[in-house]
Formats: structure tokens, C-alpha cells, sequence
């Protein structure tokens, strides 16, 4: 039963090495089959999901604008644009500058060469800290600060897109995502906000962005593999990509109001923190999986799974534990793409409720066929190293 | 009986607890008796070699146990100490708080001393530094380090020490965040989502390429030769911030929940307003309108007319031109008043605590009401004349004050406001 304070899924804004874009999406990842878009040789050991080649000038029309940022930024805004132009709300100032946004962010990307002359110089002096005050005062370009501070992403869409309503950042891995979603939906469920833009980017590319996981060991190393057969391999099982996920979410009565299509509806957000060394982690996806009250019947379940050992493991136990659910670990095509993980997952659960199909097996060893319409879908992303969230996104 | 919903039929929102940690000391009683007393605790800095640097002063939260031990220790520890001075005022047990955690804190990375470290462990010239670095990385057996560059870790751990219910939300805003922490946990409270929050603003992040960055954009004072004199905001001579640490937190709780089990009513959180600037990634709008919107949605989500607040907590960083651009905003909405309306700059003597600043500032505002006693702005002995304000210069002030507006303005267009009250309105 649909009620006016639903809340709806009018814009998807998406990137990932597959292409840019939902219908993109939709006409790759329904193709049976489908080989990822890898990129082995320029991180190796490590295996990465590249960006596909983008036309920046298509959503950041100033060259200026486009140099203020990094490419993390410009990734985020240039979905976030897309997401935008789906809704019908880019370019209308009433419904930009009323706005509300919630953007997931980790942080944007150092100066590799000034990082590595530092280091290198580190080899022949003892006095290490006024070596970094030297290069750092001299070498650093003033406004690079700006392109990796975590909430200048949202800072580069008001600039950008003129979404102006207000401005929040959460960070956090795939926990940030979660809460950005849970929170724009309790907001216009709560009558607190009408429309709202949510999401995040992830540029991979970056030997930081790779150190943030391997600092505890969590990428694959060595041949590629699927996101659920990698726990025999060397590493710890996360395959990074680069990618971005913005969904706009409306208010139903907002939505209809002014004729707007209609993906899908977001039903229940939940979320949380397992004491992962305390052994709660298969508990608390049991208790998330409860929480979203499955509906009865075949399931179609979009699962974020990193590939991360531990917690993949326990997803896919928890998945399989019911003959219902048929999932779809998106990871194996996309790679892993962090912040934006829970909102990918959300957009593509959109995406199959929205085109009345299931995506078929990505990885046919561990997957199971789905056959018929899906008109409820489950989203997931069981955090690599902590936090956890689900939501059931329904037909229109 | 008393009302225990607000204008708008919302659950009203209560502080029950208040922590607070800046370079004046640890806790409200160092704090208050240092800041009504006109103290500063802008000092030469000594975390790190000043060699090179334009500034060389800062108000670091230097005696602390991770005061050198790096950004991540250091925030976690300035927000644990805020945590539980706060959930102990309200009467809560420590370790079982109960509700949802919003942590204000600064982006993270690696630091300089582990990247130098890793780096340096490896040997083998044939590679590239950052190859180097992902070799010794995953052939590290601890998970400290990796800590340090998860953003969501601290949060994480807070959760762990004092029992908060959930995922925590780690966010930023920029120099809005702190106040950003307490809007995220009255509007859970206004859902109905909880009965009460703990929200915090917690940065420990005064590294020597935190202040390089900020002094590159030309954002920082470079008066170093009495520290305590560099913060001057409204000031003619005011030349950028003075980067500091610190943290403040407060316990918010439905009135309801509040007096229900007894607990001491500190103040209200009676309203939140925001809004975006789309102007600049580090300039406001030349007109304000974004500051003037953020105030107005403050003082209409409280229930308040302009002329029902009686103090202003200002954002009043001693740049040039957040001074100038605040001074238009406030003159905008209470026209010919504000020139008799006190206005005063905590940041004066405790510097910009950048993600913590909105926090620790609620905290003062909320002292303030409760004691009756506004605290100054110093350095106030050449007044920019231009910026017409009664700034409550260089001396506290005895007054009674209901209400108070605290402003929080930061890079990429954040704008956020906050209205306080002594009693429910």
C-alpha cells in the first residue's frame, strides 16, 4: 500500500568500469556472462576495476571547476550530475537550491611525487620532521588541500549543481553509505525533508586508496577471481574498482506532483555494528535480515560483498542459510568501490525492480538462476572491516 | 505539567550533559575559570619543528597522553574524555550510554611518522615508494596503523567505551561539523528514532601538514609573536584563524525522557538551521545570503522571532573575511539591534577548533545561559570600524541570557546554526 511519505527513487546517477549511467548498466549486466573490465598490470600484485573513459565537460561545464578537483571529485560530481538529469531536477533552481544532500565520503588524493620525493630524501636524514615542513611549504600546490578535503565532494555538487537545500558528509567506508541512505530516508519519511540527493564516488586508482586496505591486508593478490572464490587465494580477498552511485530519493507525494517516473520505492533502511572480535557479525545479519522483514517468496538479494574473507564468508553463509534468496555479489564486475558500495547496491536493486527482471548469475559457480519478476529486491554491504547495512527496495 | 512538545509538535529537545576539552584544560570547571577570565591558550607550538613555517603559534591540546601520538589517537582521546564528561553530568551509566552516536571529527591519514616507518623498514630500491609502502603494509600482524586510516575507527571505538546503540555516523562539514553532530541527534530525537543522543565534536588533528595546508590558503594568523594576542576576531588588525584542538560533547534527551528519570535539564537545543553556499570552495557568498538563510532556518525551526535572542555565539574565526561576511549576515537579520546585541568569539582565546568548534561553542553557550556570564572576546583593542558589534570586549560580562544563537560557517558552503535556550519556550 502506497502512502503519500513514502519514500521513492526518481534519479540514479551511476559510474563504475562498466560504463556511466542505469541504462548502461542495465544493458551490461543483463548480458549472461559478462566479463569484468580489469585492469592487472599497473597496481600489480593488485587487480583493479578501472574508470571507463569520461567526458568531464558533460555535467562540469567549467574547465575551472574541473581543476579545482581531483579525480575522486570530479567522479562524485559528475554522477551526481547524472543523477540529477535523470530526476528532471537539474537546472530547475526551485528544486535544486531546496534541495537536501547527503554524500558518503572517505578522502580525495595526495600528491604522489611530492609524497615520494619526501620519502626518498627520508632514506639520507634524521631530521624528518623539518624535511617535511621544507618540501611540504614549498612543493604542495595550495588549493590540493581543497580537492581531498571529505566534504568538498558535497561542497563541488552545491558549486557545481547549485544544490544548495543543505550540505552533510558522512564518513566511513561502506557504514558512511548506509547511514547516508538511512538517514535521507528518515528524513522524508519524518516529513523533515522533500527531496533529497545521496551517494558517494570511490577512485581506486590511487596507491593510498589501495594502502587504505591493505594496511590489514584485506586486497586479492594474484589472478582475478569472482567476489565469492577468492578465500583460497593469496590476500585478503577485496578486488578495489573505481565507480560512483547518487540516487535521488522523493518524497512519493514530491514525486508525483510533478509527473516524475518512479523507479522504485525505497522500503526499509537498516543498519548496523557488529563487536566484530567479540564474534557478532553472523548474529548481526541474522538480526539485519530480520529487521527488513523479507517478504515471502523468491528473493533477489544485490550483495555489496567486498570479497573480504571474513565477512563474505558470513554474508554469503546468511544468504544461502535461505533456499529463497537468489544473490547477486556485484562486486565480481564492478570491484569494490567502498563509500559508494550501499548505494550502488540500492541503485541496481531500483534497476530490476524498476525493469521487472532478475540480472542473471555473475558467477555461475556460485550463484543461482532467478526466474520471474522481482518486486522486491534486497540490498546489502557488509562492511570489509566494520559496519553493516541492508535495505528492501520495492516496486514503484 | 510542563509542555514536552515544541511549536511544531515535535519532541522537545533537552541537554542533560555537557563535556568539554580546549588548550584552556580538561573539563567545563578549567574552561569556564579560564575563559571568563580572559584567558588564552594560544602558545608557540612545540608538537613539531616550527622550521619553515609561517606560523608558528596554535592552540594544540598539548598534555594530553596521544598529544604525540598522531591525529587518530589523539581525536579519539579528546572525544572520549568530552563523551564521558557529558553522560556522567546527565547521570548515565558510562559504559551502556544507549543511544545513537553522531562523531564530528576530522578527515583521516596516514601519518607522516608511520608512512616515514613503513617506508623505511623496506630496503629494496628497485621499487617505487608506493610499492614499498603496500609491501610492508600487508606483512604488518598489528591493526593499529590501519585504524588510523579508517575513517569510520574512531567512531567505532567510542562506540565500544561508552555502549552507544547502532552504527555510529562520523561526519564532517568542514568548521560546521561539531554543530552538524548536535542537528543530526535532535532531529533523531524529533523522529522518534530515540530518546537520547550523544553527540560529539572531537579534532586532534593540528599535524604540521594540517597547518601547512591551511596557512598555503592563506588562512591562518602569523602573529606569532605574542600567541595569546594572534586571535583577534572583529579586530582591525585580525589576519586569519589560529588552528587549535579540542572537543566537546553534549548528552541530548527528549524533555520527556529527561524528567522522567529525574535528570537535570542543562538547557534546550530548541533549533537547527542550515544551508549551502554555492558560491566558492572557500570564499561565502559576497552578499551572505546563504549565512543569513542558515540563521533564519535556525531561529524559524526554534519557534523564535529575531528579537527573542539575546546573545550570539559567533562563528568569529579573525579571518578577514568570515568577521566581515558574519557581521553582514547578523546585521541582515536583527537589523539596528545587533549593535546593542553581545556578540561574542570563544575562538579569541581558544582558537579554531575546526571540526569540534560547533560543539565545544553549544557547550559554552549552554554555560553561559547557566551561569549568567558571557564570556569575552579578547584582543579587542582596535575594533575594525566597519564591524559594529558590542563583541563584549576583553572583559566577561554578568548578564542573564535565554536564549543564544551559536553560528558555524566552513569551507565548501557548510552554514550551520544552532539556537539555544535556557528553559523550554
Amino acid at each position: 500500500m502506497s502512502s503519500p511519505r513514502d519514500v521513492v527513487i526518481t534519479g540514479i546517477g551511476l559510474v563504475s568500469s562498466l560504463g556511466e549511467g542505469p541504462d548502461a548498466h542495465w544493458q551490461k549486466l543483463v548480458q549472461p556472462g559478462l566479463q569484468p573490465v580489469l585492469e592487472a598490470a599497473r597496481f600489480a600484485p593488485y587487480t583493479v576495476h578501472p574508470l571507463p573513459e569520461i567526458d568531464w565537460n558533460l555535467q562540469i561545464a567549467k574547465r575551472g571547476d574541473q581543476r579545482q578537483m581531483e579525480t575522486w571529485q570530479r567522479l562524485g560530481t559528475y554522477a551526481a550530475g547524472l543523477a540529477l538529469d535523470d530526476a528532471g531536477i537539474k537546472g530547475n533552481d526551485e528544486l535544486c537550491t531546496t534541495m537536501d544532500m547527503v554524500v558518503a565520503a572517505g578522502g580525495g588524493e595526495r600528491d604522489e611525487a611530492v609524497d615520494a620525493a619526501i620519502l626518498a630524501a627520508s632514506e639520507s636524514r634524521n631530521d624528518r620532521d623539518v624535511l617535511l615542513n621544507e618540501k611540504l611549504t614549498t612543493e604542495l600546490r595550495p588549493t590540493l588541500f581543497l580537492a581531498q578535503l571529505s566534504n568538498l565532494l558535497a561542497g563541488n555538487i552545491s558549486i557545481v549543481h547549485k544544490v544548495t537545500g543543505s550540505s552533510r558528509t558522512f564518513m566511513g567506508e561502506e557504514g558512511a553509505g548506509v547511514a547516508a541512505v538511512e538517514t535521507a530516508a528518515a528524513r522524508i519519511r519524518s516529513g523533515q525533508s522533500t527531496h533529497i540527493l545521496v551517494g558517494g564516488a570511490f577512485q581506486t586508482e590511487h596507491s593510498d586508496m589501495l594502502l587504505g586496505y591493505e594496511l590489514a591486508g584485506y586486497l586479492h593478490r594474484g589472478p582475478w577471481k569472482p567476489v565469492w572464490q577468492r578465500q583460497d587465494s593469496q590476500g585478503g580477498g577485496v578486488v578495489s574498482g573505481s565507480g560512483a552511485a547518487f540516487l535521488v530519493l522523493e518524497q512519493r507525494e514530491h514525486a508525483t506532483s510533478r509527473g516524475r517516473k518512479i523507479y522504485a520505492e525505497l522500503g526499509p533502511v537498516v543498519s548496523g555494528r557488529a563487536r566484530r572480535r567479540q564474534g557478532e557479525l553472523d548474529a548481526e545479519i541474522a538480526t539485519l535480515l530480520k529487521q527488513v522483514a523479507l517478504p515471502n517468496g523468491k528473493l533477489l538479494a544485490v550483495s555489496g560483498a567486498s570479497g573480504a574473507h571474513v565477512a563474505t564468508t558470513a554474508e554469503k553463509a546468511a544468504l544461502d542459510a535461505n533456499p529463497a534468496i537468489a544473490t547477486r555479489g556485484f562486486s565480481t564486475l564492478t570491484g569494490h568501490m567502498k563509500e559508494a558500495q550501499f548505494p550502488f547496491a540500492v541503485a541496481l536493486a531500483a534497476l530490476a525492480v524498476d525493469r521487472k527482471a532478475a540480472y542473471p548469475v555473475f558467477d555461475a559457480a556460485a550463484e543461482k538462476p532467478f526466474e520471474g519478476v522481482p518486486a522486491t529486491v534486497l540490498a546489502t554491504a557488509i562492511g570489509y572491516h566494520q559496519f553493516e547495512g541492508m535495505a528492501l527496495v520495492n516496486a514503484a | 505539567m510542563a509542555n514536552l512538545n515544541d511549536h511544531m509538535g515535535r519532541p522537545i529537545v533537552a541537554v542533560t550533559g555537557i563535556g568539554v576539552v580546549t588548550s584552556l584544560g580538561v573539563g567545563k570547571t578549567d574552561n569556564w575559570a579560564a575563559l571568563t577570565s580572559g584567558k588564552s591558550g594560544i602558545h608557540p607550538i612545540t608538537r613539531f619543528p616550527v622550521d619553515h613555517l609561517n606560523t608558528r603559534i596554535s592552540g594544540m591540546v598539548d598534555f594530553l597522553a596521544s598529544s604525540s601520538k598522531g591525529a587518530s589517537p589523539l581525536t579519539y582521546e579528546l572525544a572520549e574524555l568530552a563523551g564521558l564528561e557529558a553522560v556522567a553530568e546527565a547521570g548515565l551509566d558510562s559504559s551502556d550510554f544507549g543511544g545513537p552516536l553522531f562523531l564530528a571529527s576530522p578527515p583521516v591519514e596516514l601519518d607522516w611518522a608511520e608512512r616515514f616507518s613503513l617506508y623505511n623498514s623496506d630496503k629494496d630500491k628497485d621499487h617505487t615508494a608506493a610499492e614499498r609502502l603496500l609491501r610492508v603494509a600487508r606483512s604488518l600482524k598489528e591493526l593499529d596503523i590501519f585504524e588510523t586510516t579508517q575513517f569510520g575507527s574512531i567512531a567505532d571505538r567510542l562506540a565500544d567505551r561508552l555502549g552507544t546503540r547502532g552504527l555510529p555516523i562520523t561526519l564532517s562539514t568542514a568548521c560546521a561539523s561539531g554543530a552538524t553532530a548536535i542537528q543530526l541527534g535532535v532531529e533523531a530525537i524529533r523522529r522518534g528514532e530515540c530518546d537520547r543522543a550523544l553527540s560529539i565534536g572531537a579534532d586532534g588533528s593540528a599535524t604540521a601538514e594540517a597547518l601547512i595546508r591551511f596557512s598555503l590558503l592563506s588562512a591562518l594568523s602569523t602573529h606569532n609573536e605574542i600567541p595569546e594576542k594572534a586571535s583577534k576576531p572583529f579586530s582591525r588588525d585580525r589576519d586569519g584563524f589560529v588552528l587549535a584542538e579540542g572537543s566537546g560533547a553534549l548528552v541530548l534527551e527528549s524533555l520527556e525522557a529527561a524528567l522522567a528519570r529525574g535528570a537535570t535539564v542543562l538547557g534546550i537545543l530548541g533549533g537547527c538551521g542550515e544551508k549551502a553556499d554555492d558560491f566558492h570552495r572557500t570564499r561565502s557568498k559576497p552578499d551572505a545570503s546563504p549565512a543569513i538563510a542558515a540563521v533564519r532556518a535556525a531561529l524559524a525551526d526554534a519557534g523564535l522571532g529575531e528579537d527573542k535572542i539575546d546573545y550570539v555565539n559567533a562563528h568569529g574565526t579573525s579571518t578577514p573575511e568570515n568577521d566581515k561576511m558574519e557581521h553582514l549576515a547578523l546585521s541582515t537579520v536583527f537589523g539596528e539591534r545587533i549593535s546593542s546585541m553581545p556578540v561574542s568569539s570563544n575562538k579569541s582565546m581558544i582558537g579554531h577548533t575546526l571540526s569540534a568548534a560547533g560543539a565545544v561553542e553549544a557547550a559554552f553557550s549552554l554555560m553561559t545561559m547557566r551561569e549568567s556570564v558571557i564570556p569575552p572576546t579578547i584582543n579587542y583593542d582596535n575594533p575594525d570600524p566597519a564591524i559594529v558589534l558590542d563583541v563584549v570586549p576583553n572583559k566577561k560580562r554578568n548578564a542573564e541570557v535565554r536564549t543564544v544563537l551559536s553560528n558555524s560557517f566552513g569551507f565548501g558552503g557548510q552554514n550551520t546554526c544552532l539556537v539555544m535556550a535556557r528553559e523550554p519556550v
